[in-house]
């Protein structure tokens, strides 16, 4: 996020006067609304934000927003977001792409914007599934996954987006689901850190990959096996009925149970979004044996790329004026007289 | 050792005087030997001298290549004189063979009667072994057509820098300048700049620096007593009556970088350079990282595509974006030029171009990109193209690629080689006040009633830039096909018939901005036309000069830009019987000329990695000219 001037804004100063896409039902509906109402409540100004996507449903997101807005090529966006950023460090850039979009065939991209550290929010919506193309199975898959080019089930093993952004030098990681009423302040969180956020969104796509989620994302009766990661409190899941703690010998996370509120007897950990350590245990925590890890789970600044683009210029820069007429003849010369 | 004939004949062209016009000498050793840095350095002292020249890098792709083998040999061909010089020459007058393999693959280049000088300190049995060849070439007579200087500049070499307490290993590195040394006698050049720039290069190694101009010393001394005994003489070649004024020597990577820094201001633009190593283009990202207080921001970035879409995302925002790569990256770049195409945004795009497909020979020069550049993407993809043809005709093509781009709101791509990136010529350094500004205005408010009309098309059908960061001018862009006007999303039949059209013709709106097509040398309308583009320009016109001086009826045409073509092309080639279009290509213009004007235009093509030599085309134009 930027320094920037608060804006005063209102949802409806966010929608645009194009007709929404998205098969009725998608989850990308709750995320744009999300999205809208979060604009507003960080002051953002619609002049200086910019939507930049790749390809794919998520992708058609910057139509939808009354800001600017460029819709790239299939896993592109994050080096398009990277020159428009270093052109302008004062605009305020939003990344929108997929599992498809941002961990296939623009992993490449997605690694390099997040370990030179440019200062943006990215979004991965993920649905597990390629919507776009009419539902053949990604790389965040679960094995078996049947689907239009696996008719007997995935063979290829899922990619972590979350365990990948770590992996490549992310300073800010979270994570939420489309219909989730906490996903507006993760977003904020995002957006009030300095540097590249990347923000896991999962994603219900109602056509190709239905419910994939439903186990810990339902709109209702899933929250026992949400883990929301708040910083500086315990992580406790199940109405505070069980916690996540760690187990020593083995160095791995485990779950306990919580009696009478007693979370410190019952060990459990204490999220601290500055451990790095920590972070990777959380993005690798399995769901099933455990709850979903929720919320932001790694956000520990350091200085950004645009920064440092600009402090090496002003290095090369001092004391050199711009004349061209020097250019032109630099290096050895000579005169021929007249 | 040395054996030399006593009526050798450096310079075939020599004059009444006895003074040669013009001298071609090729320096030619082992890729660790330092010949290209020898070539540059002689370069420079030829050029200091007054000459006019023309240089012809030619380096295999690996870095240090297993020493003395036949596919490591690196060689430099200067040709210099007292006349216009537009090509590194045909044969070299004078070889300088570092070893048996340098011997082997240069010296059927050589002109009868020219001078070989070669290292016997090279010529071990290990290293006549790896050049293949079965008896020693200084043992038998197979180097009787030449004059031959043979002697041990190896062993000559340490006994020079031996006051310098260098390691045997070290000592020998110092041969290309005692090479040098012995080179810039036999041509009379000035040993003080090559001084400077080895005490400047080695500023942090002193003793390197002083065995180093003890070894250009000492091949300068040998020359000396080299004469008194009789076998090389020194051969001073006049300077060139040059038009008064400032000059450098410049590459083509240099001349591009320079242009392109040029054009922004002239356009009143920050530059944002987006790039990916890759030979023969990654010069141009060497030179603009030093050109910083110009507004240049560079970028290195993960891969060929972030390159290109770095530098869209950039204009989109309102800088100059330029990305540069070869024939594979190029490649690469084609879905985002796409793009640039689509939301009709500015680009410049620099294609080094070199030997093909795929990797093909990374060091060579082609032309065999053209197809590439003209048609190579998805879609109907219109975009201006437009070549340079030697190095310091780089500066302005890279300057009116600036030009196009901004004032057409589109991607345009500057066709060079690797022969133009990196070979040097003089260059009279232009004033940059010479150059009329094309200052880019953004639009400020609102276009159509009361609303923002994105891509509303002035009378050329250019659409307005607009900038993130302008109040109330808020839009989306994208891919997608988009409304007339509205640049909403629209893939109705009738819009993208509408959208597709006016694309093709802002295009072609282009060609009303530049100059008619001229005839650089020859009649406007006759028996033939040599028809070329890009870097064969050296040896087409000369031999077009040869031609015209035996009496043909030929000119030549060189066409700068090569999409869209010159309005006045067409009806200018109709009035010549035949068109003959040499190219390093397999005929590409050849087939562009033909689809567009529906002439008989005759190809020339080589592909050798090798630019024309004028004797083979000389022999072409007499054939087709009858």
């Amino acid at each position: 996020m930027n320094e920037m001037t608060s804006i005063e804004t209102t949802l409806k100063d966010w929608e645009t006067d194009q007709e929404v896409r998205w098969c009725p039902g998608c989850g990308d509906y709750a995320i744009l609304k999300a999205v809208q109402r979060t604009l507003p409540q960080i002051g953002a100004d619609p002049k200086n934000t910019v939507f930049v996507s790749g390809i794919g449903c998520s992708s058609r997101f910057p139509y939808y927003v009354e800001s600017y807005g460029f819709h790239t090529i299939h896993g592109r966006a994050p080096a398009f977001a990277t020159g428009v950023k270093l052109a302008n460090p004062e605009l305020d850039v939003w990344i929108v792409t997929g599992d498809g979009d941002g961990m296939s065939i623009g992993g490449n991209h997605t690694m390099h914007i997040l370990r030179r550290n440019l200062d943006c929010q990215i979004m991965l919506f993920n649905n597990e599934i390629y919507g776009l193309t009419k539902g053949q199975y990604s790389p965040t898959s679960r094995l078996g996954t049947s689907s239009p080019s696996s008719p007997q089930g995935s063979v290829d093993r899922p990619a972590s987006p979350c365990a990948f952004a770590l992996g490549s030098g992310a300073r800010f990681i979270a994570r939420g689901f489309d219909v989730s009423k906490k996903l507006p302040d993760v977003l904020k969180a995002a957006h009030a850190h300095k540097g590249a956020a990347f923000i896991e969104i999962f994603q219900n796509c109602i056509v190709y990959n239905k419910d994939v989620f439903h186990d810990f994302a339902a709109p209702k009766g899933a929250e026992d096996q949400q883990l929301w990661c708040n910083d500086g409190e315990p992580l406790l899941f199940a109405g505070g009925t069980k916690g996540i703690a760690l187990d020593e010998p083995t160095c791995t996370l485990k779950i306990v149970d919580v009696v009478d509120d007693d979370w410190k007897a019952a060990g459990v950990a204490v999220h601290n979004t500055k451990n790095r350590a920590l972070a990777h245990m959380l993005v690798e925590l399995p769901f099933g044996p455990f709850p979903m890890a929720l919320g932001v789970l790694y956000d520990d600044p350091r200085p950004t790329f645009e920064g440092a683009v600009a402090e090496e210029r002003a290095k090369s820069i001092a004391g050199k004026a711009p004349d061209l007429g020097k250019l032109l003849g630099a290096g050895q010369s000579w005169t021929v007289k007249g | 050792m040395a054996t030399v004939s006593a009526d050798r004949n450096v310079a075939p062209e020599a004059t009444a005087t006895g003074t040669p016009e013009a001298v071609v000498v090729r320096f030619a050793g082992d890729s660790g030997d330092g010949m290209q840095l020898t070539g540059g350095q002689f370069t420079l002292s030829t050029a200091l001298a007054g000459n006019d020249l023309a240089t012809f890098p030619d380096f295999p792709a690996e870095i240090r290549a297993p020493q003395g083998t036949l596919f490591g040999v690196s060689a430099f061909q200067i040709n210099f004189g007292s006349t216009d010089i537009t090509t590194a020459g045909d044969a070299p007058d004078v070889l300088v063979a570092m070893n048996p393999a340098a011997l082997k693959t240069n010296v059927d280049a050589l002109k009868p009667g020219g001078l070989v000088i070669i290292d016997t300190g090279e010529f071990t049995k290990r290293n006549l072994d790896k050049a293949k060849y079965d008896v020693s070439p200084l043992e038998d007579d197979s180097l009787s057509k030449w004059d031959v200087l043979a002697f041990n500049i190896s062993e000559l070499t340490i006994e020079a820098v031996k006051p310098f307490g260098l390691g045997n290993k070290e000592a020998l590195r110092c041969k290309n300048m005692w090479t040098l040394g012995l080179a810039l006698w036999m041509f009379d050049r000035d040993r003080e700049p090559i001084v400077a720039w080895l005490n400047s290069k080695f500023a942090k190694k002193p003793e390197l620096a002083e065995a180093n101009i003890a070894a250009l010393n000492a091949g300068h001394a040998y020359g000396e007593t080299a004469e008194l005994s009789g076998p090389i003489k020194k051969l001073h070649v006049e300077a060139l009556a040059a038009e008064p004024g400032l000059y450098r020597t410049v590459t083509g990577a240099e001349a591009i970088s320079i242009g392109l820094v040029a054009g922004a201001q002239l356009a009143g633009l920050p530059i944002f350079f987006g790039g990916y190593p890759i030979t023969p283009a990654s010069a141009i990202l060497h030179n603009l990282v030093k050109m910083k207080e110009f507004g240049v921001t560079t970028f290195q970035a993960e891969d060929e595509i972030a390159a290109i879409c770095a530098a869209i995302g950039a204009s989109y925002a309102g800088q100059l974006g330029v990305t540069s790569s070869s024939g594979p990256g190029i490649a690469l770049k084609g879905e985002a030029m796409g793009l640039a195409i689509m939301t009709e945004l500015p680009l410049v795009i620099v294609n080094s171009q070199r030997g093909g497909p795929s990797t093909g020979l990374p060091t060579k020069t082609e032309q065999s990109d053209l197809y590439q550049a003209i048609y190579g993407r998805n879609g109907d993809a219109p975009m201006p193209v437009i070549a340079a043809r030697s190095p310091s005709d780089a500066f302005e093509c890279a300057i009116e690629a600036c030009r196009i781009a901004v004032q057409f709101m589109t991607p345009v791509i500057l066709l060079t080689d690797g022969y133009i990136a990196n070979a040097a010529e003089p260059w009279k350094v232009p004033d940059p006040a010479q150059f009329d500004p094309f200052p880019v205005t953004f639009l400020e408010s609102k276009n159509g009633d009361d609303r923002l009309l994105p891509f509303k098309r002035d009378d050329r059908g250019v659409r307005p830039w607009i900038k993130p960061g302008t109040p109330d001018l808020m839009h989306r862009i994208g891919g997608i096909e988009k409304g007339v006007d509205t640049g909403n999303i629209d893939y109705s039949p009738d819009v993208h018939q509408a959208q597709t059209d006016a694309r093709i013709a802002k295009v072609n709106n282009v060609a009303d901005s530049t100059p008619d097509q001229d005839v650089c040398l020859g009649e406007t309308s006759g028996t033939l036309a040599v028809v070329g583009w890009g870097s064969t320009f050296g040896p087409i016109h000369q031999a077009v000069r040869r031609a015209r001086a035996k009496g043909l009826d030929v000119s030549h045409i060189h066409v700068r830009h090569v999409w869209p073509l010159p309005n006045n092309l067409g009806d200018l080639l109709k009035g010549y019987d035949k068109v003959l279009v040499p190219e390093m290509n397999s005929g590409q213009f050849k087939t562009v000329l033909r689809d567009q004007f529906l002439i008989d235009a005759r190809p020339l093509n080589k592909v050798s990695g090798q630019p024309f030599t004028i004797a083979e085309l000389e022999t072409a134009i007499a054939d087709l000219h009858g």
